[in-house]
């Protein structure tokens, strides 16, 4: 008996010694990046594709746009792919980045529940905004310094209305945008999505979801991604070969077409726009 | 509520057509949960130990610090591990951050002050005419430090399975510290977060079914190797 237990502490230590990482020499990119990126699978379709390429494994970890330029100061990731670009030109400026390059993108939508409450479809952004703001109507926002986020509260400064906060109707939940929208079903709300991760989630309530897209197509609503190297002046150790590498693929016309590919439902999540 | 019903479903599926991906957060999961546990054992035993048996002045201070440090919240420790790690921290030569080891490092601080606190608590509640029995035997220092040890084996036990479940279950410290990235740092609870949060409740209901039936593997054994000793 006591040699049966001697085996199973042997195998407890076994598993715990087994090789943690994969072996040293292996190309490894870390990026961070936004949560619509990772949530419609767009990164699980390209990542094999690039190892094929270039033979790099990218390794990504997926949290807001915020957080990830905090990651990329702190020089804990190599590149970044994020959609805040207002955000994205200062962390340039500061010499926290470089070759900023614009890849994709697809636009933000206002959903909400079929019935409309507010009655704000077919509305501009700003009059939908103003509406919901007067009607009181509950709007579910990110709430967490993401790419998304940051563009809502540009909208609410742009369509005159003070940016609601404490108010009762005014819901931010803090978390990724699939758990923001299941949020705004639950409570019967609008809510600002962009659109791949809408589609997602049409996807994911096969085509019939109880949130419908009422406000689109405005200019100012165009929601653009683009990747970031971390500047190495910065952060020695960032591996900037390989961020480039992943850049110029990423821009490249094959990326460019498998982005243009990207379906769900039958329709493209995000359009490729990288200058080549 | 259906997804509960799916999760079940789901759960058995994963687990017997061998799901790549659930395999690989499972076998990470083990790795980490059961490498945090070893060190915060090792460590925290003999300090537990010394705690409960010793007298000495500040001796209640410091059990009021453990047992407050019980509480600690996982993502406090991950933001601690965190900016210790950073590729800008003290310790980021060591490159830890979005790895395995470096989320054990936040789980044996997470391990640590319940091991200590209940092992100290298992020796404090010893019969003490045990002392004065093994003594009149004849025992010296080290005998009686062993016997004691071997006394209080059930005590440090529970305390050892409550870190364990503690350990196994958090997710604040995984995310933070590992960026649940796939095939490396994805546990099964940093994956039933994403899932919760891809609104694949279904899938999440089914991963939090495997770390039930890991948990349960893990107490079996232990209620085994009790029965024996």
């Amino acid at each position: 008996m006591r040699r049966l237990s001697i085996a199973l502490i042997c195998l407890v230590l076994v598993v715990c010694l087994l090789p943690v990482s994969s072996p040293a020499q292996e190309k490894v990119l870390i990026m961070a990046t936004t949560t619509s990126t990772d949530n419609t699978g767009l990164l699980d379709y390209l990542a094999p594709k690039f190892k094929e390429a270039t033979g790099i494994e990218l390794k990504w970890t997926a949290t807001g746009t915020g957080k990830a330029l905090k990651l990329g100061e702190n020089c804990d990731v190599d590149i970044l792919m994020v959609h805040a670009p207002p955000a994205e030109k200062k962390f340039v400026s500061h010499g926290f980045g470089v070759d900023r390059r614009e890849i994709m993108y697809n636009d933000f939508v206002i959903i909400g529940p079929a019935e409309d409450q507010a009655k704000i479809k077919g509305k501009s952004i700003k009059d939908a905004l103003q509406t919901i703001t007067s009607k009181q109507a509950v709007f579910v926002s990110r709430g967490d310094n993401s790419g998304t986020h940051k563009k809502e509260l540009s909208l609410w400064k742009a369509a005159d209305v003070p940016a609601p906060d404490k108010e009762n109707w005014y819901v931010q939940t803090g978390q990724g945008m699939l758990a923001t929208i299941n949020i705004a079903a639950e409570r019967n709300g609008y809510t600002m999505t962009d659109r791949g991760t809408y589609i997602k989630y049409e996807d994911n309530l096969k085509g019939n979801p109880p949130l419908k897209i009422l406000v689109q197509g405005d200019a100012v609503l165009l929601n653009q991604y683009s990747v970031i190297a971390i500047n190495t002046t910065h952060c020695p150790k960032a591996n900037y070969d390989m961020a480039k590498q992943f850049i110029e693929w990423i821009g490249g016309a094959e990326a460019q077409q498998l982005i243009k590919d990207f379906k769900l439902l039958g329709k493209p999540l995000f359009t490729p726009n990288a200058k080549m | 509520m259906d997804f509960i019903f799916e999760g079940f479903f789901e759960a058995y599926k994963l687990l017997v057509s061998g799901n790549a991906e659930t395999y690989s957060a499972i076998l990470a999961t083990v790795k980490v949960s059961s490498g945090s546990i070893a060190c915060s054992l090792l460590l925290g035993i003999p300090l537990g130990f010394c705690l409960g048996y010793f007298d000495f002045s500040g001796k209640k201070t410091l059990r009021t610090i453990v047992d407050t440090l019980m509480a600690l919240p996982t993502v406090f420790i991950g933001l601690l591990v965190y900016a210790f790690i950073t590729r800008r921290g003290p310790l980021g030569n060591f490159g830890l951050l979005f790895t395995l080891p470096g989320i054990g490092i936040g789980q044996t601080i997470l391990a640590l002050p319940i091991v200590i606190g209940l092992s100290a608590t298992a020796v404090e509640s010893m019969d003490q005419k045990l002392r004065i029995t093994i003594m009149s035997m004849g025992a010296n220092r080290r005998q009686l430090f062993l016997t004691s040890l071997w006394e209080c084996r059930h005590g440090i036990l529970a305390g050892a399975i409550a870190a364990y479940g503690r350990v196994m279950t958090e997710v604040g410290i995984s995310m933070m510290v590992g960026g649940n990235i796939k095939w490396h740092t994805r546990t099964i609870t940093t994956a039933i977060a994403l899932e919760t949060n891809k609104g694949q409740f279904g899938m999440g209901v089914a991963l939090g079914l495997v770390l039930l039936a890991i948990a349960f593997c893990v107490n079996l054994s232990v209620s085994f190797l009790r029965r024996r000793y």
